[in-house]
């Protein structure tokens, strides 16, 4: 396992001061993220921390207001999604999106409309997953949760893509079955090929990544080795709350960034605990004075 | 058996509004898009080949080997430009344009090729027939637009099935950003899918010009009104839902008109009224195409 070192190594994939924007609601806040190649890196947080976003933007699916991605180098952000699948990412969006009507091999045989090459051939993907080859003729709308689940994964793999992009793969699958899909990461790893994938499930991006991230309102709020994170810090950067805020949290992380050893507690938040009013951060319900109706 | 014989007219005339509503089906199959400007669109065809046919005196049934390709290409770039960009906007929009289209094609044809009744001249073969029995007659041209309707619903489900670009319109029609992100140029793909919907638009135009007379107005006034009763009457985005439809609409038709001649339209707004109300997904309840 690797520990601290990671970031001396020039990134495949590098994410710089990302702003996204839905609509009148910013979704992430000067996000940079930087993933060596070969590496396995989870983004955690809550629900509508701006994880799926995160990778979202990276794929191409939203435009970023200020900020950049780079690939190898080279920057992307202007490029379409299927450009990007051109370059080298290839994303496994959140809830599987097979294509319904067609059947698990032509599933896959889309998944390599970019004619991109590599060692991912549709039979490298049929060994991959076992039971894949004898289903091959299925439609993918008849395939159970996980099944889907795979064949998510085997299109993306189909794209032979240098980074790949996992959006909740844990999502409405039974926990044996989360564990089988996660069992396969090793080994894509062990190809070479770079992964950031989002999970919901803490113990399970713990389990399997080389560096975690932390989202919390869209701003990065812990980076680092899981082997140097503590429980309570984890639960701090995830929830947003310290035992000396009191539910007075501002969304910033616990005022204890020199305790965190090898992990580096981002200052995204930028307004440290202490410091009051959150004036200048997205209201929120914890945010707001007791007796306002609306 | 002159009812036997109205129902066989009616399958032939079927097969005439099933040409006519592949290429709606198609468009809304794969991009949602509802084509307003379809039956003028296949006027304009039977005007290109009348023209085709004044210039080169090639006999006006080989018309479609230079209007085909015309519209197919006519077709995809008018996906890429004006119908892509009114995409961008909203269905609204795409559905205000189409409109729009109609209305400038309609009134140009009138303005520039006058309002008098054309046909395609195919000699005597509009008339050749032959019998079975006493009763039953069968026109040639009938038949031969019946065969050349199943015959592209065939060759468009096969190439849909079995081809690259068949699969990755399936894909496109299935979920838009899946398919991105699976390194599709969708645009690309519904240009090629509105390429294929005109090119099928101009045979059916052409077979409507040789079938009997059109005017500028024929593409709103009758064309695009049973396209879209064979489309709904078949299911939605359906191809063999959409030959069905057709058919069963040209059945109502020809048994409406052995009735009383005058009661030839209403029969088939029944049968479509009727469907609506008993099965408004249509007669073939899947969704996706082919």
């Amino acid at each position: 396992m690797t520990t601290a070192g990671t970031t001396d190594a020039s990134p495949l994939l590098e994410v710089a001061g990302l702003s996204v924007h839905h609509g009148q609601l910013q979704a992430l806040h000067d996000v940079s993220i930087a993933v060596p190649a070969g590496q396995v890196h989870a983004m955690i947080g809550a629900n509508g921390a701006g994880k799926s976003t995160l990778l979202r933007t990276i794929a191409g699916l939203h435009a970023p207001t200020a900020g950049s991605v780079r690939l190898d180098g080279r920057d992307i952000t202007g490029l379409r999604p299927e450009r990007r699948v051109a370059a080298g990412i290839a994303l496994v969006p959140e809830g599987r999106r097979l294509f319904p009507s067609l059947s698990v091999e032509e599933n896959l045989l889309v998944g390599a409309s970019s004619r991109r090459t590599g060692e991912w051939s549709i039979d490298a993907i049929y060994d991959l997953f076992g039971w894949m080859r004898d289903r091959r003729r299925q439609r993918a709308a008849q395939l159970s949760g996980g099944e889907q689940q795979a064949v998510a994964i085997g299109r993306a793999l189909a794209a032979n893509p240098s980074v790949l992009l996992l959006d909740e793969l844990s999502l409405g699958l039974a926990p044996v079955v989360v564990r089988r899909i996660y069992a396969t990461l090793p080994q894509l790893a062990a190809s070479g090929m770079t992964i950031l994938l989002v999970e919901q499930d803490v113990s399970q991006a713990l389990a399997v990544a080389s560096h975690v991230h932390c989202l919390l309102e869209g701003r990065v709020t812990l980076a680092g080795p899981p082997a140097g994170l503590t429980g309570a810090q984890i639960e701090a950067a995830y929830f947003g709350v310290s035992a000396a805020s009191n539910g007075n949290g501002d969304g910033s992380p616990p005022g204890t960034p020199a305790s965190a050893g090898p992990a580096s507690v981002a200052p995204a938040g930028s307004v440290p605990a202490s410091s009051v009013p959150a004036s200048s951060g997205p209201a929120r319900q914890a945010d707001q004075p007791p007796g306002v109706h609306i | 058996m002159t009812w036997v014989n109205a129902v066989i007219q009616g399958v032939m005339l079927g097969g005439l509004y099933a040409l006519f509503a592949c290429g709606l089906s198609l468009m809304f199959g794969v991009m949602k898009v509802i084509n307003l400007a379809h039956g003028d669109l296949a006027m304009v065809a039977a005007y290109i080949a009348l023209g085709v046919v004044t210039i080169t005196h090639v006999p006006a049934v080989w018309s479609f080997v230079l209007v085909v390709p015309i519209f197919a290409a006519l077709g995809y770039v008018l996906q890429r430009t004006l119908l892509q960009a009114s995409l961008n906007r909203g269905v609204i929009t795409t559905l205000l344009v189409t409109f729009g289209l109609s209305v400038v094609i309609e009134n140009a044809l009138q303005q520039f090729l006058s309002a008098n009744s054309r046909e395609l001249n195919i000699g005597s073969l509009v008339s050749d027939s032959f019998s079975i029995g006493s009763q039953i007659t069968i026109a040639y041209l009938d038949l031969a637009i019946l065969v050349v309707a199943v015959a592209v619903l065939l060759g468009l489900q096969y190439f849909l099935s079995s081809s690259r670009s068949g699969r990755m319109i399936r894909a496109v029609a299935d979920d838009r950003e899946a398919a991105q992100l699976s390194g599709i140029n969708y645009r690309h793909v519904f240009g090629i899918a509105t390429a294929i919907a005109f090119g099928t638009v101009a045979l059916a135009g052409l077979a409507y010009g040789m079938y009997t007379q059109f005017d500028p107005t024929t593409g709103t006034t009758a064309l695009l009104l049973y396209a879209f009763e064979a489309v709904v009457i078949g299911g939605l985005g359906s191809l063999w839902g959409t030959l069905a439809g057709g058919i069963l609409l040209g059945v109502a038709q020809q048994v409406g008109a052995q009735y009383h001649a005058a009661d030839q339209v209403l029969a088939g707004q029944l049968l479509f009224l009727i469907i609506l109300v008993l099965r408004p997904q249509g007669i073939t309840s899947r969704r996706e195409l082919a």
